[in-house]
């Protein structure tokens, strides 16, 4: 039997789980990344990972995993596999704790478990504050273990750029870009499996690293890889606003008791801690009742922009409101949440644990992404597979917090072997393809390459980037106005003709992050459109996806899921029905029992 | 010097791994609550020097901007540090940026810091479990040993307690602190332990902790505050008894 051999691009949770699972099937991996993967943006996850291992004697079910993640995205997601996931958790809990993940753990020596938003049993396992850093360093730690015996080859500091794709419409490798040497190159495999990560770049500033441009997946789209659900971007409700990077706090400040609130006079101008209770403004517990501050991301995403958009009632007409753990027990707080109270410390210089953090809901995550298969991570290209943040497969028109790890893995997990079998399946493998096929390829991003440092352009990629970020978060975040949406598109068109007229303020060819960098804001550019229009065509409100003028869900005509695909070189969209067959739609209301 | 309007930066440039070091300065309009990185995009955006000259972007390396990926170490006025965490209104002016001087350059401000990963595949730096296939729950695990633990597992392989250490040289091929703290923490986990030996072997092997001479810098220039002088003393207490039961036993 010949040897297949699998790519992942993306060392990330997703893109190391797939790894692990390749190899251990025996198959050799090359592993792709921009950074040396134990810096992917997986370590910014901070609040846990769910699974329904009810160790709290709370009653809590797989089924009720399942019901919240589907509940808590609007019945957008295709309901089996987000079943088979919820099944998994428990066991990939067990595996990342035999693994070495210090989770945090009870006197008994089990692991322990806290709250997050969108349920009402403490389903979350936790290392601290810093849970993605820890499972990341876990599966990183793995992965070096079949490196050192040779059946991981990791290719670090190169960028993807294409896929090399046969003239029968089959992957056979990629094309990537070495990040120091600038060199062009591709590799032939007989699957590739893509965990290339968010989005947040398009929006300028968001919770997300440097590298989460989505350029990967809007390469692919361009090749015919087809993109869903793009309209669904998840704002988290609190970050810590900066110039450079809106800085998660994560849900777990809640989901340990911390509570969201603003004076109810906003001029009001004691420090926080000395306004007396009777003098403050809980407005999660008081419009939610039941979830408090634990609603879903989605909901106080917009409760936060109400209170300071519409109620006038931003921290001193900042738009800001209080993220409160200052009666939580300094011992617990030091236990449990270090990692993000120290984050918050170090960038503002203020203790959390004496004075309330001032906080505002930011670009955090896309639940849209590669179109993928209801049963093992295909694309509709042969040959492709995608995995973790950037497929579409598993939280619908909003996730919930600490389910993002758990897809991660799971769909990683499924993907690895799922290529291995198409990989072994295949009639003829890369090794028959004609080196014409990589070469034309090869030479096409070479041209790419060329025409960026041609020197006859105007226009600063930075200056593209920040103008794009602008417009994005000003008008495809949380409130979605169809006029405003046209603007938007507009406007990017606007920056797609400009960024053709760009003028590299680096022309050489060693470790050149500006040509790279431009590369990347071209695929943003398309990207971003398809998450634009996306949102445009959508007239109703699910999820995080709304839209004032059409405020309601709106079944009849919109429970399906967006697919674009390009077709001669435009953005086309199309729709497909929703798999419901698990549990039917009802109402989504955090303010009375579900 | 919150109220000055000018940020002024100095970066120690380099073009390629062999190239000469130079300086450039830049003068960056102050705004609230910069970075060492916003400083670095500014001049990414309007890339001229101080005394107007056209150059080019400065490389550096940078991911998550919160401390936590440990990409962007470099040297902010002299001290090992992480840009995204460098305050401006904390530094004196001049900042000077300088690449890690214990690491190949590759440009500019970033470096090569593979020796690391290296080391760790090394030392075997990984809990060895049977495959991930479902074999139920890991070992238990008292919250005391959890508690000591995490802190160890946060290291972010920045690479500043290599660059701050004088045993790590040109002369000697010293793996450094971090490393031999996650070798500490690999043989505390329940299954860990049962492998300790191997990398306590690998740790008296050239490099390893008996280079280490107690001279503590590491322990101050870790941003993650990682009680590394107590991982060494640990590791070296370990390694010690390791050598005297080989010995007895010959």
């Amino acid at each position: 039997m010949r040897q297949p051999k699998i790519i992942v691009v993306g060392g990330g949770l997703a893109g190391l789980m797939a790894t692990i699972r390749v190899a251990e099937a025996g198959v050799p991996v090359d592993l792709f990344s921009i950074v040396p993967v134990k810096r992917s943006h997986s370590v910014c996850a901070q609040g846990g990972i769910n699974a329904a291992k009810n160790q709290k004697g709370e009653g809590d079910t797989i089924w009720k995993h399942f019901d919240d993640t589907i509940y808590g995205g609007d019945f957008l997601a295709n309901q089996p596999l987000v079943k088979r996931m919820c099944e998994a958790a428990p066991g990939i809990i067990d595996l990342l704790d035999r693994m070495g993940v210090m989770f945090n753990r009870t006197s008994e020596g089990l692991l322990d478990y806290r709250r997050f938003g969108g349920t009402l049993y403490h389903r979350t396992a936790f290392a601290g504050a810093t849970t993605g850093q820890q499972l990341l360093y876990a599966l990183d730690e793995q992965v070096r273990r079949h490196e050192a015996e040779d059946r991981v080859k990791k290719y670090e500091g190169q960028t993807f750029l294409s896929a090399v794709i046969d003239e029968g419409g089959v992957c056979r490798g990629i094309c990537a870009m070495d990040l120091r040497s600038m060199e062009v190159k591709t590799y032939s495999a007989d699957a590739v499996i893509f965990c290339t990560g968010g989005i947040g770049a398009i929006f300028g500033r968001s919770t997300n690293s440097v590298v989460c441009t989505g350029s990967a997946q809007s390469a692919l789209l361009q090749q015919g890889v087809d993109y869903a659900n793009g309209e669904f971007i998840q704002v988290h409700p609190t970050a810590i606003p900066g110039e450079d990077k809106l800085r998660l706090m994560s849900e777990s400040a809640r989901g340990e008791g911390g509570r969201v609130w603003v004076p109810k006079n906003p001029s009001d101008a004691r420090p926080a801690r000395s306004i007396p209770e009777g003098e403050r403004f809980y407005f999660l517990e008081e419009w939610y009742p039941k979830y408090g501050n634990l609603v879903p991301r989605d909901i106080a995403t917009r409760a936060i922009h109400r209170i300071v958009y519409q109620e006038k009632l931003g921290i001193r007409g900042q738009a800001a409101v209080y993220l409160d753990v200052t009666h939580i027990p300094k011992e617990v707080l030091d236990r449990k949440l270090e990692g993000i109270l120290e984050i918050y410390e170090k960038f503002l210089g203020v203790d959390p644990r004496e004075e309330p953090m001032k906080v505002f809901p930011a670009m955090h995550y896309t639940m849209g992404g590669i179109w993928v298969n209801a049963e093992d991570q295909a694309t509709n290209v042969p040959g492709i597979y995608a995995a973790g943040e950037c497929e579409y497969q598993y939280h619908g028109a909003n996730r919930l917090g600490a389910n993002s790890l758990v897809s991660c893995i799971f769909g990683g997990g499924l993907a690895g072997p799922a290529a291995v079998k198409y990989a072994r399946n295949l009639a003829s493998g890369c090794e028959a393809v004609g080196s014409n096929v990589y070469e034309s390829e090869r030479k096409r991003q070479e041209e790419k390459n060329l025409a960026l440092i041609s020197p006859d352009g105007t226009e600063n990629p930075m200056t593209i980037w920040r103008e794009l970020g602008e417009v994005m978060t000003e008008h495809v975040t949380v409130t979605r106005i169809n006029k405003d949406l046209q603007v938007a598109d507009a406007k990017i068109r606007e920056l797609q003709e400009r960024n053709g007229r760009i003028n590299l303020s680096d022309r050489t060819r060693w470790s050149n992050q500006t040509l790279n960098f431009a590369r990347e804001l071209d695929n943003m550019l398309v990207l971003a459109r398809v998450v634009t229009l996306g949102a445009l065509q959508r007239n109703e409100s699910r999820g995080a996806h709304y839209k004032p003028d059409f405020p309601e869900r709106d079944d009849a005509n919109w429970l399906k899921t967006t697919r674009a695909k390009w077709l001669n070189g435009e953005i086309q969209l199309s729709y497909e029905p929703v798999d419901i067959s698990l549990i039917p739609p009802r109402a989504r209301r955090y303010d009375a029992t579900k | 010097m919150p109220d000055t309007k000018e940020v002024l930066v100095r970066v120690k440039r380099q073009v390629s791994p062999k190239g000469t070091p130079y300086w450039e300065e830049f003068a960056l309009p102050w705004r609230p609550a910069m970075n060492v990185i916003i400083c670095l995009r500014d001049i990414a955006e309007t890339p001229v020097t101080r005394d107007g000259t056209k150059t080019t972007p400065i490389s550096y390396d940078s991911n998550c901007l919160e401390e936590v990926c440990g990409s962007c170490a470099m040297l902010i006025n002299g001290q090992a540090r992480m840009a995204c965490s460098a305050l401006v209104d904390k530094l004196e002016q001049p900042i000077r940026l300088e690449p890690f001087s214990k690491f190949p350059v590759v440009r500019d401000l970033a470096v090569d810091r593979q020796f690391m990963f290296d080391s760790l595949k090394r030392v075997k730096g990984w809990i060895p479990i049977d495959g991930t296939y479902d074999l139920g729950e890991g070992p238990r695990m008292a919250p005391e040993t959890q508690e000591k633990a995490y802190p160890l597992s946060r290291c972010i392989s920045c690479g500043s307690c290599l660059e701050v250490c004088p045993q790590v040289n040109d002369n000697n091929q010293f793996m450094g602190a971090a490393i031999i703290s996650q070798v500490r923490l690999f043989n505390m986990h329940p299954t860990g332990a049962m492998h300790a030996k191997e990398r306590i072997a690998a740790l008296m092997e050239p490099g390893g902790i008996q280079e280490c001479a107690n001279v503590q810098n590491c322990v101050k220039a870790c941003p993650k505050d990682i009680p590394l002088t107590e991982s060494l003393a640990e590791m070296n207490r370990q390694a010690w008894k390791q050598a005297l039961v080989g010995w007895l036993i010959g």
